[in-house]
């Protein structure tokens, strides 16, 4: 009996870990912007490139990971002030370029580095319980994706710069009226959501095969928890992955990981219709 | 329109008449609007350091959108907009908040999902010329900013929330408050505070004040000069006197 609710404790934690990681940074560009980021992918193959690049030129993991999160933020900012920038009253257009981005990131990798690259193996080993064996590096991955939750809340609610991006979310016009230079709390929070897709992709990065389109598997999940979860990421992104990681846990234990990917599409479905601004649009409704 | 110095207003020891020295703001021809449909036709007026000056008017005649493109939320399409002799009207909202222009918009904007504190802690970002927020000043004219320190802004009441307004402005020790109907929807009680507030702050740190109002009881008991807009056009200005003349001045605000 213990061995199956450890198994399934496992499961959840470990699908609520990939689904807060990678959807932490588009959260955030959506909910403090209002820009629908279809780049998200890309910005998490690119933290993931850089972090097997840079391990392989034999730098520790960790450092390799935060590596990949820089690289992925520093390319977000650079997006940001030479294209997003341009289009904050044009929501549409900003899907569309968001999109091209994508399309041209992918082919020119592709191109450049070929269709795969060599990975690195899986850190640390892994463990048994009964009959079952789990790896090690995936409690890494749970632990590390709710320290993530509660740095996030720390960076947003005890220092200037969340206070100024928090102001800038709700009263844009206002803040800058009050002298937020907005335009760079909008660089930064760009840049604060691609390093979040590049740290999900570094810390996946030795788990998966690396691959010019590899931002796909995460873009399901990560578009899934945000439309569920709506626009802020602590009343929403945290407990949507936690609502969609159970769900998922229970249909896969129940019939297998096919049926897991059913249940969270059919979960979105049911939510939209129920809820048309996310979990934080109906909190939000509740408190104001 | 010549002024009688006689005629001066026991204000504060700041308080000039025009024509002393160089504006302290000066508005020239200035255009503008939302997009391509002009509402400021040509505006033009003063006003000296240390003045205390209202904009009145009929509703829908531009005086918001004049307060918009004075802070720099709105693009000027002409003229000139000049702080100390400096043109800024190039600059953005944020430059011009940190050249001391503190702005009050109407229906307030106070961010309603942040604490009190929360509030006041942005109105800082202000004073980015060498001195310290003031937050005393601020809880000393509004205490209930003190007592509501941790409560959400959103929920507080209107005169509440206006109070939060200006108090944020103020932290940031702005040199040209823009005030843009700070009567409307608050009870009478809290107008006067709030009179008296900008008033004594007027008097005791020279603060330039520019206020939009249609509140007769306002304007009378705070302005030192007025102007009369019409048509996104400056077409009068009042003295003291004229102010104080209540006809007058409801001609001017009815329709």
């Amino acid at each position: 009996m213990l061995q199956e609710i450890f198994a399934f404790l496992y499961q959840f934690g470990d699908a609520f870990a990939f689904l807060v990681l990678s959807a932490a940074g588009l959260a955030i560009i959506f909910g403090m912007m209002g820009i629908i980021n279809l780049a998200h992918g890309e910005f998490i193959m690119c933290g993931a490139y850089v972090t097997v690049t840079t391990a392989r030129l034999g730098l520790p993991l960790p450092l390799a990971i935060l590596c990949g999160a820089l690289a992925a933020g520093l390319a977000g900012i650079l997006v940001e002030r030479l294209i997003i920038h341009r289009l904050y009253h044009r929501p549409l257009d900003s899907i569309v370029a968001t999109w091209g981005i994508s399309l041209i990131v992918t082919q020119t990798v592709l191109i450049l580095l070929g269709s795969t690259m060599p990975g690195i193996g899986t850190p640390l080993g892994s463990f048994s319980i009964g009959a079952f064996s789990y790896s090690e590096y995936r409690l890494v991955l749970m632990a590390v994706a709710v320290l993530l939750l509660i740095a996030l809340y720390l960076l947003f609610n005890t220092t200037r710069f969340g206070l100024l991006s928090r102001a800038t979310i709700q009263k844009p016009q206002m803040a800058q009226a009050l002298g937020v230079k907005t335009s760079r709390v909008y660089s930064l929070t760009f840049g604060l959501g691609a390093a979040l897709a590049g740290l999900a992709g570094g810390l996946y990065a030795p788990t998966m095969t690396l691959v010019p389109t590899m931002g796909v598997t995460f873009i399901v999940e990560s578009f899934v928890t945000v439309v569920v979860g709506g626009a802020d990421v602590f009343l929403g992104t945290a407990p949507a992955a936690a609502v969609l990681a159970l769900i998922k846990a229970v249909m896969t234990g129940w019939q297998g990981q096919l049926f897991g990917q059913i249940g969270l599409l059919v979960t979105v479905i049911v939510v939209i219709r129920i809820l048309p601004r996310g979990i934080s649009g109906w909190f939000l409704k509740e408190r104001t | 329109m010549m002024r009688d110095p006689v005629s001066e207003p026991p204000t504060g020891p700041l308080a000039r008449p025009l024509g002393e020295s160089e504006p302290f703001l000066q508005v020239e021809a200035l255009r503008g609007g939302y997009g391509g449909k002009p509402v400021l036709q040509d505006v033009g007026f003063s006003v000296g350091r240390g003045e205390i000056v209202a904009i009145i008017g009929r509703n829908g005649v531009g005086k918001s959108t004049l307060m918009r493109t004075l802070i720099g939320l709105m693009p000027a399409d002409g003229g000139a907009i000049r702080l100390e002799g400096r043109e800024i009207g190039a600059l953005p909202a944020d430059r011009r908040a940190r050249l001391g222009f503190g702005y009050i918009p109407q229906g307030r904007d106070v961010f309603p999902r942040m604490s009190v504190r929360e509030n006041l802690r942005v109105g800082e970002t202000l004073c980015a010329r060498g001195t310290g927020p003031d937050y005393d000043t601020v809880y000393d004219f509004f205490p209930i900013l003190r007592e509501r320190s941790q409560q959400r802004a959103g929920t507080l009441s209107g005169g509440q929330q206006q109070q939060l307004a200006i108090g944020r402005v103020m932290v940031g020790r702005p040199t040209l408050m823009l005030l843009d109907e700070p009567s409307e929807g608050i009870q009478p009680s809290i107008v006067r505070d709030i009179g008296r507030a900008i008033k004594r702050l007027n008097a005791s740190q020279g603060l330039t004040v520019l206020f939009v109002e249609q509140n007769l009881d306002m304007i009378q008991s705070m302005a030192q000069r007025g102007y009369v807009m019409d048509k996104g056009r400056i077409v009068a200005e009042l003295n003291v006197e004229e102010l104080h003349d209540r006809e007058r001045v409801r001609r001017y605000l009815s329709v």
